[in-house]
């Protein structure tokens, strides 16, 4: 017997993906897949589960649409149109093949995450329907109300369909920027999975673990982007730190502090042949870069034998594809580590002295942990001070006071 | 669909603009202008007087209220406008991109509201 947690895990997204297609329109396309599972859920365990469940699903929600669609007076016109549209015979779901439905999923995502959206909505729409994880799930994930997340996501299609964001992937002029923007979006989500302080520790693996999924999803769709390749492995290797980042008390574990052999070494393996495919088929975004740069930190066996003159080359060309202060930030720890703290400490007075990142609570953290090697510990303490007060993350936080509590003693 | 391009740029920067370097870019908005209407998808679409010569109207308590200037004071101004016919949203944004104030102002692309939706149901 299908187990349906599953299948909706595994087929949600293409199944509604080929239902918007079909009816052209998000809401009506939910509405009537969630009908389909809930006759599924009465008819499977006794009837048996058709041959092809995928299809049996389309065809199914199609016939909930269609019936909804005549109930409604108000879509009369609509449903006349649809109607014309359709096939005159729709076959049973167990008479269907797989090519009467092709994956969608490539216009949908291009749909979810399309730039009149804002960043917010995007990554919403994505986790919802290509996903298929329920609204209270997602608002659990990123800590806002359900109904704060209902309403983003009902702001979200009305755009889609008021303003006419197209069904589609885009034309091959706007492929570049347009995929861009979905990686962003995969890696906001993986982020929000990664990085969150606080919240449902299970679903923001869940988050981690959608956003690869997403992303091993898009290799197969537009195979020939390396960058998406890149960004799977950096997710990987990132996601590969996961147990060792966190002690069992909840505690932020610095790289350098981490014990290597909880690192998930199959994880690491794939993270790494993934970068070295996406590298050599010319990816040299801001993904390969951070990927190549996870990858020295993954070949190191211990904190000491990382190679850290090239994390500060990797970090050179970096800052060359995408100039940013926080990434010099971490380019000057990288030069405290392979040349001397003190051509560390140098870079920081540089950026300091520009007067950007003012709010930016690793600034002085990184500052201070360099004063700390040096054993300068009153400055040190001072800018572990600064940067506790800067630093809105409960883990942060807990970690710098620790910190200053070693210090202090 | 029918989308509104309303071209928002810095009126005091264009006004200083010699016109040997002006005309030029008049060019540009008469070669897109041309385009679209071959391709059947230019509705309507002009240069605005700049806001100088706004007047903004109110009705207040059943009174008139008429003052001098635009809506609302802004860094960038409406200038223009285009009214084209687009498949979706996309094409729409695809013309946007090829307004020359694109590149220095800002092009705020609207859909119309379908003449059928407005009327009593």
């Amino acid at each position: 017997m299908i187990d349906l947690d599953t299948f909706h895990r595994e087929e949600s997204g293409r199944i509604l993906a080929t239902l918007i297609r079909l009816l052209g329109d998000f809401d009506l396309a939910e509405e009537s897949l969630q009908e389909a599972y809930t006759t599924a859920l009465q008819q499977w365990p006794v009837e048996g589960a058709p041959r092809n469940p995928r299809a049996w699903m389309i065809s199914t929600a199609r016939h909930k649409a269609i019936d909804r669609l005549r109930r409604n007076r108000r879509l009369q016109e609509k449903s006349n149109e649809f109607l014309r549209l359709s096939p005159a015979a729709v076959l049973p779901g167990d008479e269907m093949e797989d090519a009467t439905f092709p994956d969608d999923r490539l216009r949908l995502i291009f749909t979810c995450c399309h730039p009149a959206l804002d960043d917010d909505a995007q990554v919403a729409l994505t986790l919802r329907t290509v996903c298929g994880l329920s609204t209270e799930e997602i608002s659990r994930a990123f800590l806002v109300p359900v109904a704060t997340m209902a309403q983003r996501l009902v702001r979200a299609k009305r755009k889609i369909r008021e303003a006419g964001i197209p069904y589609g992937e885009p034309v091959q002029e706007d492929l570049p920027d347009r995929l861009e923007e979905v990686l962003l979006v995969l890696y906001l989500i993986f982020n929000e999975g990664y990085l969150a302080s606080s919240g449902d520790a299970l679903v923001r693996r869940e988050l981690c673990a959608e956003a690869i999924r997403l992303a091993r999803l898009l290799c197969d769709l537009l195979p020939r982007q390396p960058e998406t390749r890149a960004l799977l492995g950096l997710m990987l290797l990132q996601d590969s730190r996961r147990l060792a980042r966190i002690s069992s008390e909840g505690e932020l574990v610095l790289l350098e502090e981490q014990d290597r052999s909880r690192w998930n070494r199959e994880e690491i393996r794939e993270g790494v042949a993934c970068t070295e495919t996406a590298l050599r088929d010319g990816a040299a975004g801001v993904y390969a870069l951070q990927a190549a740069i996870a990858a020295v930190h993954a070949n190191a066996r211990t904190a000491n034998e990382t190679d850290w003159k090239q994390i500060v080359r990797l970090y050179d060309v970096l800052l060359r594809v995408r100039p940013s202060p926080v990434v010099e930030v971490n380019r000057a720890v990288a030069v405290a580590m392979a040349y001397s703290i003190e051509d560390g400490l140098t870079l920081l007075d540089e950026i300091e002295a520009r007067g950007v990142l003012q709010d930016f609570h690793l600034l002085p953290a990184a500052r201070a942990d360099m004063l700390r090697r040096l054993g300068r510990v009153s400055e040190a303490l001072d800018c572990y001070r600064r940067a506790l007060n800067l630093a809105t993350n409960d883990v942060e936080r807990r970690f710098l006071r620790r910190r200053i509590a070693q210090l202090s003693t | 669909m029918q989308y509104l391009l309303l071209i928002y740029h810095n009126e005091a920067e264009w006004a200083k603009l010699p016109p040997a370097q002006a005309e030029p870019i008049y060019g540009q908005y008469r070669a897109l202008r041309e385009d679209l209407q071959k391709k059947g998808k230019y509705v309507g679409g002009s240069q605005l007087k700049p806001t100088a010569t706004a007047t903004t109207v109110r009705i207040r308590n059943g009174k008139r209220l008429t003052t001098d200037g635009p809506f609302a004071e802004t860094k960038e101004q409406l200038g223009g406008f285009f009214l084209i016919d687009a498949a979706d949203l996309d094409e729409a944004m695809s013309y946007a991109a090829r307004i020359p104030a694109a590149s220095d102002g800002s092009i705020e692309v609207r859909p119309l509201v379908a003449q059928a939706q407005t009327a009593p149901a």
